[in-house]
């Protein structure tokens, strides 16, 4: 039973990193918090909705347009809520993309209603048996998909040219534009990387939980959230890590407290770690300058 | 008699000691010059008597009154008022509002008095403006007083920065590179409004490259270098140390 | 004593531009008449609405746009207000008149306690807070049940009364929601202009500068949330006896969202502009009746074209007081600093 719990965390946990990524990554490049991230997650998950039932793709179909649909959506946030803020306060961009957010909740809501929609799949559930707890065949895909999305992405960041030039400019972004390296044009990438993971992050939960609707992205992308500030705001391993260490506390304060509090202790930690330690496991010191 | 006693303060950032073992007396209604290379500490010893950083070891008093690690609000409510090396007005208010602000450690009225305006509230209130107004008039600055502070020239800038120190009618006014970025006919200028405030009694500590500005208007000045006192005396006797040249000009010099 | 009693007259009359004080009294009697002249319960309705999110929207401005704190949870002050007058009433028998201060000091508690993390907080981190601040206050309302009955939310809240008479016509609460406009209208004013105020403007500019100042920084944070979130307890006390019923999705992240909108399309720290932001955007809705899901995409489009047209909002950074340079305005001070001691300078 206990293990059950810890299996269903990792999964919902593997989510949340594959969303919170994103976060991390964008944070990164730019200092500031897309706050519609979470609503690319959700066109993801529909886009992949629509290739399953509409066009009778298979799976692994789906999950790679969804990820080409969602990196094309981050790609144009970035071109049409970031770039034109560039040089405004930071709040601009913040209320921007929070705008935006509401938007595409409820222009989702108008296309495809607000009702959850499922997957007409056969319901026997093929599951196995994992130390006398139940693993079922969506949580594998989970498991398998994330860490292969994420072994890709520490690939893309270490060893090519587009990740060392994303690290550059997190670094120091003036020093990399002075290097040569194209800061739009990264910036606009990094958000395709990271939108096009939580487009995967969306079909995935998707399947997992059969369900599909338009406000799915609101308390998956503030929680995808609160994984990424307690792993460091800017760290994609640590945004993995409080992802997962996010979603098995929720699955077990469901589990054994109560059902009530499973979204409240995401909140909670939030506001503890914001206030605790700012940085988070990995994040780095913030230092006023004068 | 000394107003500001800085006593083997230090201050390190990791690994690297920022403000080491300094110790300075500043005697009231002296204007003291701070000078050294880059990179000496000096800005750091300005965020160390504001209460921006915390002091690792070592006192400060202001009087007999020790403001060491107290918060910056109650340090400047104590009587140190400072500018800043890069200009830090409230760039959306009036310079009127500017220069209030700068008096608020002088006033006492909270909610009650903001709301209801009762008869202390309205005096201290009067006070204020006038008092803002009649510095703005001595600064040459009444005219821009509705203006936006962030539309005045860079040198007015400047010049209200230190108005705005002013209004809290400090015992000790810190100017942390007044002249920077000034043309000659401005920074003459400043001198002579500094001169003005120091012939009033203020006593004065400010950071700046400009020597000749050092030179004719201090009275003493202290020479850092890597985080050290190396120097301290009149001008004309900083002017010829051999520490003082050697640490601009490098060994051998 | 004729002369001094004219004198003091002229001296505030100039204080008051002619121009603005006609149109206030205009807009005060339009407001006055407006029952009148439409005897329909729907304006009237509107109208009332159109009030609460005014004192709503004039509560988050103190704290985003005059203070510069930004809050995304706005909402939870809102309904803890809401809750706190009907739990008072319903369950404890208390008076109206009683439950609606109660209210908005339970609210103006709650944003101690959220402004205390603004010590350490800014900007986005800050904006995060406050979101997760705003859900954890829902998620409570729903999931409390014993005293909120969840999701079923309170229905039967009464209206109060005065002295035995039953006040539950909507005349009255049209009229009492003008009043409570006025107040918080003319609190503001005051509140914007004075020593604090002027404090609250100075954190948003550089807070660094402002500590300089001798302003403690974290104080006046803590009570611009404890102000702001008062006057939406006292909203949130108003909607819940109007509208006799609530339940924890009348405070979601949408009502934050809507509010912030209000204040930003209008333009943070411009009281008229809140006023003209939280009247549109709760007309509009109404206007686009026919399709009312598309009230949130109003909402979002409207912070994300301010946002990329006009940052400082409609009425943003327009309008400027002159100084009266004028000797008696000048002379008022009793001590001025450094009087005689400086030469006079030309210019």
């Amino acid at each position: 039973m206990f293990l059950e719990q810890i299996l269903n965390g990792l999964a919902q946990g593997s989510i949340y990193a594959l969303i919170g990524i994103g976060f991390a990554l964008i944070f990164g490049v730019l200092g500031l918090v897309h706050f519609a991230h979470g609503e690319v997650y959700m066109i993801g998950a529909f886009i992949g909705f629509l290739m399953i039932t509409a066009f009778h793709l298979p799976v692994w179909a789906a999950l790679l347009l969804a990820i080409a649909g969602a990196a094309f959506v981050g790609f144009l946030v970035e071109l049409l809520n970031f770039r034109p803020l560039r040089k405004a306060p930071e709040y601009a961009s913040m209320i921007c993309t929070l705008g935006l957010s509401v938007v595409l909740q409820n222009a989702a809501m108008l296309i495809w209603g607000s009702d959850t929609k499922s997957l007409p799949l056969s319901s026997e559930n093929v599951a196995f048996s994992f130390f006398g707890a139940k693993l079922s065949m969506e949580q594998i895909l989970i498991f398998t998909v994330s860490l292969g999305l994420m072994v890709g992405l520490q690939y893309i960041l270490y060893c090519s040219k587009l990740g060392k030039a994303i690290r550059a400019i997190a670094q120091n972004r003036e020093a990399a534009a002075l290097m040569g390296v194209n800061i739009n044009q990264v910036i606009a990438a990094t958000f395709a990387i990271g939108s096009g993971l939580g487009g995967a992050a969306g079909v995935l939960v998707g399947l997992y939980y059969n369900a599909f609707y338009p406000t799915m992205g609101f308390m998956a992308g503030l929680k995808a959230f609160t994984a990424t500030v307690l792993g460091g705001l800017t760290s994609v391993p640590g945004a993995v890590l409080g992802g997962i260490i996010l979603g098995v506390v929720e699955n077990i304060t469901a589990a054994y407290i109560s059902s009530g509090f499973r979204d409240l202790v995401a909140f909670v930690i939030l506001i503890l770690v914001l206030f605790i330690r700012p940085s988070g496991i990995f994040g780095r010191g913030i230092q006023e300058k004068v | 008699m000394s107003l500001l006693n800085i006593d083997r303060v230090t201050k390190r950032f990791g690994g690297l000691i920022a403000v080491d073992n300094f110790s300075a007396r500043i005697d009231e209604g002296t204007i003291t010059g701070l000078i050294g290379p880059n990179g000496a500490g000096k800005t750091t010893v300005f965020n160390l008597l504001t209460g921006i950083y915390p002091v690792d070891e070592g006192d400060i008093f202001l009087g007999n009154q020790a403001i060491t690690n107290q918060a910056p609000h109650r340090i400047a409510t104590a009587g140190v008022a400072r500018t800043f090396q890069n200009i830090r007005l409230f760039k959306e208010l009036s310079v009127l509002d500017n220069v209030r602000i700068g008096a608020h450690s002088r006033g006492r009225a909270g909610i009650f008095g903001a709301i209801f305006r009762n008869r202390a509230a309205r005096r201290e209130e009067a006070t204020i403006h006038a008092k803002a107004i009649q510095l703005l008039q001595e600064a040459g600055l009444a005219e821009y007083s509705s203006e936006l502070a962030g539309n005045l020239s860079y040198g007015l800038q400047r010049k209200l920065e230190i108005v705005r120190a002013l209004a809290g009618e400090p015992r000790l006014l810190i100017l942390d590179e007044p002249a920077a970025g000034m043309n000659p006919r401005e920074t003459e200028e400043l001198m002579a409004f500094v001169r003005r405030l120091h012939d009033r009694g203020l006593t004065i500590l400010l950071i700046e490259h400009d020597m000749k500005l050092v030179m004719s208007l201090c009275q003493r000045v202290i020479v850092m270098d890597h985080g050290q006192k190396i120097a301290e005396g009149p001008p004309e006797e900083i002017r010829t140390n051999r520490a003082v040249v050697e640490a601009y000009l490098g060994k051998g010099a | 004593m004729m002369n001094m009693s004219k004198s003091l007259l002229t001296s505030i009359l100039r204080r008051i531009d002619e121009k603005e004080k006609s149109l206030y009294l205009l807009l005060l009697i339009a407001v006055a008449i407006l029952p009148l002249a439409s005897q329909s319960d729907y304006v009237l309705r509107i109208a009332t609405l159109c009030g609460i999110y005014i004192v709503l929207a004039l509560g988050l401005n103190l704290v985003t746009g005059y203070a510069g704190q930004m809050c995304l949870g706005w909402a939870a002050f809102y309904g803890i207000g809401a809750y706190t007058s009907a739990l008072l009433v319903m369950r404890l028998h208390a008076s109206f008149w009683l439950a609606l201060p109660a209210a908005g000091l339970m609210a103006a508690f709650f944003g101690l306690l959220l402004g205390i993390p603004t010590m350490r907080l800014k900007n986005t981190y800050l904006a995060i807070t406050t979101l997760g601040f705003g859900e954890i206050v829902r998620l409570i309302l729903l999931n409390w049940t014993d005293l909120t009955r969840g999701s079923m939310g309170l229905p039967g809240i009464p209206s109060p009364s005065f002295f035995g008479i039953d006040l539950d016509g909507k005349l009255f609460y049209y009229y009492f929601i003008v009043v409570l406009v006025i107040v918080t209208l003319v609190t503001m004013a005051r509140l914007v202009d004075s020593r604090l105020g002027r404090a609250l403007q100075a954190i948003r500019e550089d807070e660094l500068a402002a500590k300089s100042m001798g302003i403690d920084t974290t104080r006046y944070k803590i009570v611009a949330f404890a102000i702001g979130a008062f006057f939406a307890g006292i909203a949130g006390s108003f909607f819940a006896h109007y509208s006799a019923y609530i339940d924890p999705h009348n405070f979601a992240f949408g009502e934050s969202i809507a509010v912030l909108s209000m204040v930003i399309l209008g333009g943070m720290r411009s009281l008229p502009g809140v006023v003209f932001g939280a009247v549109v955007l709760t007309l509009l809705p109404e206007v686009l009746r026919e399709a009312a899901e598309y009230r949130m995409i109003v909402f979002g489009g409207i912070l994300m074209l301010t946002m990329l047209l006009r940052p400082q909002g409609i009425f943003g950074g327009v309008q400027r007081k002159k100084v009266s340079l004028t000797p008696e305005a000048v002379g008022q001070g009793k001590q001025p600093l450094y009087q005689n001691r400086l030469p006079e300078k030309a210019g």
